[in-house]
């Protein structure tokens, strides 16, 4: 670090220098080692790396377990029906997530409802919220997908994949409804205050005042669920049907051919999706973040 | 009970090819039986033959019924009754195996396959042998080939189909990993696609749900189904057989073990020994030509 005196850190943060700096934390640190930093960390990545395959490939399976995991012909053969699949699993997630969002909505505005006039409303959400978060996803998927058709109403849909989807949408809305009703009770009630003193009504409260704020507050951990439904999707090929999504027609290669490789397709096309959305949620929290310190330095 | 015969003739007539184009190695000694071979193979437990199947355990290939207390669901295996449990008690006798020395594991379908040593000496399951399986375990020869067969409501529009051209607007449903499912998604086409289903259970809950015009299952499986004293799919028929697809017959069923076990050779050689002296069809005879209470079932052309 040399001789000279270090400089005395400014009272308000320089807030562009620190962005920056956050941006790329992981060459922040190399620039704090030095060269030498960097290439300890190569060096390291690589042993790493090179213990970890060699214990692979030195397993007394790994021949057999590199023709049926790790197959290039039978990925080849696989993956344009696993891809077509996929389209469908995202075709769900577009269909349920507007419809979560609305119906979650509804039900944290009615949990959050106060006076005793409103206790059945409020116990209405209450149940049903425990109720659907309670039971495991996979479980209702299942049931409504084979229960619902067996009733045989005339006039619903036979499809089980569509009351699959019915049972994703009840589960979905349960645990949204609760980061709704997070971001709703982080509202500072002098805000409701503020507002009824302004001569606004309560509904008039609720929708100008408190769930704009509580919206915006929660949009990280709605997204962290957005993921979450993307990847539950694939819960649907427990009912199959001619639904047919990536997971399904994975797994009709999987158990057709003996051969577990189509399987990573369906994880590939998973993660082509979920790692954008994750890296794209990480911004929104961290411009959120940047914002309040904004607020803090002025 | 002639739903059968045509199957069963085709399934002795096809085994000797089979034998030949089966994969393993056939390491026996011209002459060799069954049971000298099995003395010098490998087993799970020393004094045992650990079999595998499916739990629940279906009709028409196992048929014992459970008791309570059993952990098996349908059929219990170790009754000894059934085709594929007649089968394997008697390939086990063949091996050198009292029934008493017959251990039963339920094995899931996609836990048969998995790589490694698996948890069974032999395995049976109607599974169908196919090249490409063959590279991830071990076959033995033919027991057993089967006609695919539609099962429908009786009276639905779908059983007066009389040719696959007339299927392909129904919805039709079968278990994945299956021929029967293989059949609809490559030779039936149906327009809107082969519905899949995880198990036969499944696929019977979607179409008394519904859900499905049609099930494509076994012929045997078929028969079960829609037996006038069983039902298991509700108000049901076996609207018609279907004869083999062009290009060849239906692949034949065999047990499974692990890749490049000591025992698949001598599981050869005992069912050999069965086609030779006539038990395979005896076994075939009763426990599925004899049983069916369904009469002839039409055949469906292409």
């Amino acid at each position: 670090m040399g001789t000279a005196p270090a400089p005395i850190p400014p009272v308000i943060p320089d807030l562009r220098r620190s962005r920056e700096e956050r941006r790329s934390k992981i060459l922040g640190s190399f620039k704090a080692e030095g060269v030498r930093g960097v290439l300890i960390a190569i060096l390291s990545t690589l042993v790493f790396l090179g213990v970890l395959i060699a214990i692979v490939i030195n397993s007394p399976n790994w021949l057999l377990i590199k023709q049926q995991f790790f197959n290039s012909r039978e990925f080849s053969n696989t993956f344009p029906y696993v891809l077509h699949g996929f389209f469908h699993n995202i075709e769900v997630f577009l269909m349920l997530e507007p419809l979560i969002l609305v119906f979650a909505l509804l039900l944290a505005v009615m949990r959050s409802l106060r006076g005793p006039i409103f206790f059945p409303i409020r116990a209405l959400a209450i149940v049903y919220i425990d109720f659907f978060r309670g039971i495991p996803t996979i479980l209702l998927v299942y049931l409504f997908g084979f229960g619902v058709p067996a009733l045989q109403i005339p006039g619903l849909p036979h499809a089980g994949a569509f009351w699959g989807g019915v049972g994703l949408l009840l589960s979905y809305s349960a645990y949204v409804a609760e980061v709704y009703r997070a971001g709703i009770e982080s509202v500072h009630a002098s805000q409701t205050a503020a507002a009824r003193s302004l001569g606004l009504t309560r509904a008039a409260t609720l929708r100008f005042v408190i769930v704009p704020q509580a919206v915006r507050r929660v949009v990280p951990p709605l997204m962290n669920d957005f993921i979450s439904l993307q990847k539950d999707t694939a819960l649907l090929s427990i009912v199959g049907g001619q639904f047919g999504e990536a997971f399904n027609h994975g797994q009709i290669s999987q158990q057709s051919d003996f051969n577990f490789t189509s399987l990573l397709g369906v994880a590939l096309c998973f993660l082509v999706i979920t790692v954008p959305m994750t890296r794209f949620t990480d911004h929104v929290l961290e411009r959120q973040r940047r914002r309040r310190m904004a607020g803090a330095a002025l | 009970m002639s739903a059968l015969a045509a199957v069963t003739i085709l399934v002795f007539t096809a085994c000797s090819k089979a034998s030949s184009t089966a994969s393993g190695p056939t390491a026996t000694t011209a002459g060799e039986t069954a049971a000298a071979c099995a003395k010098s193979a490998t087993f799970l437990t020393s004094g045992t033959i650990t079999i595998g199947t499916s739990n629940p355990a279906y009709s028409p290939f196992f048929q014992g019924g459970t008791t309570s207390g059993s952990d098996w669901k349908l059929n219990d295996p170790t009754t000894g009754k059934g085709f594929e449990d007649a089968i394997a008690y008697e390939v086990a006798k063949r091996l050198g195996f009292s029934p008493g020395q017959v251990t039963w594991v339920p094995v899931k379908f996609d836990q048969s396959y998995a790589p490694g040593p698996l948890p069974f000496d032999l395995n049976i399951q109607q599974v169908s042998y196919k090249p490409v399986r063959a590279q991830a375990v071990d076959f033995s020869t033919g027991y057993y080939i089967s006609n695919q067969a539609l099962v429908a409501v009786k009276g639905s529009p779908i059983t007066n189909a009389a040719s696959i051209a007339d299927l392909k607007q129904y919805k039709l449903g079968a278990p994945i990993g299956t021929t029967s499912y293989d059949f609809i998604a490559n030779v039936i086409q149906p327009n809107g696609g082969p519905a899949s289903y995880q198990s036969e259970s499944d696929a019977v809950a979607a179409i008394n749900g519904g859900q499905v015009d049609g099930l494509i299952v076994d012929l045997p499986t078929a028969l079960y189904m829609a037996d006038p004293y069983v039902q298991q799919v509700k108000n049901s028929v076996v609207a018609g057989q279907f004869t083999n697809p062009p290009g060849g017959t239906p692949p034949y069923w065999g047990m499974t073990l692990t890749k490049g076990s000591s025992l698949t050779p001598c599981v050869d050689l005992a069912l050999a020994e069965m086609r030779r002296d006539g038990a395979l069809q005896t076994i075939t005879k009763t426990w599925l030509s004899d049983k069916t209470n369904v009469g002839t079932v039409p055949l469906i052309g292409p």
